[in-house]
């Protein structure tokens, strides 16, 4: 018989991980955040023009731009999956919103009754009930990126395809489909509630652009959603160890397809505030952005292994991108460069963790 | 060993277990008791039909033929979780664990504790962590709730595993070749935690290629051979050599 150990649980044998060797300051969020901040330091030096309100406000909508979408990119990253047809679902979600609105402010139009009549002159577009068509527009917007995120998580979770191949497929549907409901042409929104959705996307709040402000708040959520629920548990289960998962009797197939659904929802989201922002919904917007979002999401430090990410480290890579861009600018270098540049930032991001982890 | 007291009364009771695959007959009317707090080493060659037992006994598929008895109630499992509910814990070969979590996440996999607030439910982290400190406390394994996965010792990681099947008083844990990658302090580690178990009236089944370890720790040792029993015999009235004979089959039962 082994002689059982029979001392108190004491921890003589294992060390304690310190401080800064764990949690955030070891993580690669960590190491881009010190570079970033690296950056903004550089930048002011560089250009007294960059650290002003003017462009401050700038680069906080341009990059809100693409985060939105980041956020829910990172969840399908987290889990080991990779979402490619998010820019398509920003298009259409766009376009079918600017689309409804169109057709519901129009009177003559089946279905337009119920949401406006002309007023006495005959002219005047006046709206049933104000606020109604501008939710029913961007419901219906939301509601087709639902069905994508449906349609994605399905072929995933349920049929087991691979979801780079799943969401490639959907990448061309969802772009092709916005090419046909709107002939090639694309869509802007109009009618009498338009200015509302104007001002709520590219409006100002507190000296804060307003998609700015969106960002923030669903990025919060989503923190408290991936460490403090049972579900964010879940999510990181899978992308740790998705049998080990399936073995503790966590409903993967479910978490699966609600995570493609949370992700398209939030492309649809970030295309809907992107054309109200134009102002329309071309046929080709937001055309490879998946890049992007998808570049923004693994230089913030999400694993394409699975088992990693959050909303700071999909944010932190959106501001970097931006601040690269918009450096460029300021310091009147060829803009040309900046795609070659995130290129490399993408690169040496990833492989700065790659060192880390080896000496660790 | 087992005692007088506790001899009568079986946990786990299989009545003429037979399993079919098509044409294919993986097992033929195996009989085995195990008692609470007793240790039995499940042994046999690939193909024996061990890990078709165990996989029966959690609940993975049905029997073809024969009765299950848990705690003295004939039991039906359609899924592994009835298994679970009644009783039955299993510690998978590769442990099943999320190296990306934190010991006391790994332990509570799938069971997390909860608060409500209002209309939404909130991880209870500091109950879950304060939990499996006290499992691992029971269990002597140095681990701290709060480490990654990652960064543990096989000794370690198996605790977590262990420690996962003592969160709902499971009376039955089967282990699968717990011992079978992991260093030699870390196997003692391991059948230490066995000990621990049995102490707590937890019967264990260790199916196990490693002689030296079955002898270690089990009171019995019951060896499997072309999807049947050869052999179930106290560890005290055996010797290796005449497990390995049954085993190859150079002995015909005993």
């Amino acid at each position: 018989m082994a002689t059982p150990l029979e001392s108190p649980i004491t921890f003589t044998n294992v060390g304690k991980t310190k401080w800064w060797q764990s949690g955030f300051f070891a993580s690669q969020t960590g190491y881009v955040l010190l570079a970033l901040v690296a950056l903004f330091v550089v930048m002011n030096f560089a250009s007294p023009y960059f650290l002003t309100e003017g462009n401050m406000q700038n680069v906080a909508k341009n990059f809100s731009f693409i985060a939105i979408a980041t956020l829910g990119v990172t969840f399908v990253i987290i889990t080991g999956g990779i979402d490619l047809s998010v820019g398509s679902v920003m298009c259409f979600s766009a376009m079918i919103t600017s689309m409804v609105m169109t057709q519901i402010s129009t009177p003559g139009m089946p279905g337009a009754e119920w949401f406006v009549h002309l007023a006495d002159d005959g002219k005047t577009v006046i709206a049933n009930m104000p606020g109604l068509i501008l939710l029913v527009s961007i419901l219906a917007g939301l509601g087709v990126a639902l069905i994508v995120g449906l349609v994605n998580g399905f072929c995933i979770a349920v049929l087991g395809l691979s979801p780079f191949v799943t969401t490639l497929g959907m990448l061309s549907i969802v772009r092709g489909l916005g090419y046909v409901v709107s002939n090639g042409r694309g869509s802007f929104p109009s009618g009498p509630e338009a200015d509302y959705l104007y001002a709520l996307t590219s409006g100002v709040v507190f000296g804060m652009p307003a998609p700015f402000i969106y960002l923030v708040v669903l990025a919060v959520a989503m923190a408290i959603v991936l460490h403090h629920t049972g579900f964010g548990r879940h999510v990181f289960a899978v992308g740790g160890n998705e049998k080990a998962a399936a073995l503790t009797g966590i409903p993967v197939v479910r978490v699966k397809i609600e995570i493609y659904v949370i992700c398209a929802l939030a492309a649809g989201l970030q295309g809907i505030i992107i054309s109200g922002w134009l102002g329309s919904a071309p046929a080709n917007m937001a055309t490879s952005y998946e890049l992007n979002v998808i570049a923004a999401a693994v230089i913030g430090g999400a694993n394409l292994a699975g088992g990693a990410g959050g909303p700071l480290g999909a944010i932190v890579g959106c501001v970097l991108l931006e601040v690269i861009r918009n450096g460029l600018v300021l310091a009147q270098i060829n803009s040309y460069w900046q795609q070659t540049l995130v290129g490399v930032i993408i690169i040496a991001a990833v492989l700065v963790d790659r060192l880390r982890s080896r000496m660790a | 060993m087992v005692t007088p007291h506790d001899a009568g009364l079986a946990v786990l009771e299989l009545k003429g277990i037979g399993k079919d695959f098509g044409a294919i007959r993986a097992l033929h009317g195996v009989d085995l008791r195990v008692s609470p707090g007793e240790v039995v080493g499940l042994m046999g060659d690939n193909g024996a039909g061990k890990s078709t037992l165990v996989k029966i006994i959690a609940g993975n598929f049905p029997p073809s033929h024969g009765e299950i008895r848990f705690d003295g109630k004939p039991v039906h499992f359609a899924r592994p979780i009835d298994a679970r509910a009644v009783g039955i814990e299993v510690v998978y070969q590769d442990l099943a664990l999320a190296d990306n979590l934190t010991a006391a996440a790994n332990v509570f996999l799938g069971r997390e504790l909860k608060r409500k607030l209002g209309p939404f439910a909130f991880l209870d982290h500091k109950a879950m962590a304060a939990r499996a400190l006290e499992l691992f406390g029971e269990l002597r394994s140095e681990t701290r709730p709060h480490d990654l996965v990652k960064q543990m010792s096989g000794g370690q990681r198996q605790a977590v595993a262990i420690a996962r099947t003592r969160l709902s008083n499971a009376k039955l844990v089967m282990m699968d070749e717990p011992t079978a990658a992991i260093s030699v302090r870390q196997v003692e580690q391991v059948l230490s935690l066995i000990h621990r178990l049995k102490e707590q009236g937890v019967a264990v089944m260790l199916i196990s290629h490693r002689m030296p370890d079955v002898f270690a720790v089990c009171d019995r040792v019951v060896v499997m051979r072309r999807g049947e029993k050869r052999a179930d015999k106290a560890i005290g009235d055996t010797s290796p050599e005449e497990v390995t004979s049954l085993i190859t089959g150079a002995r015909e039962a005993a």
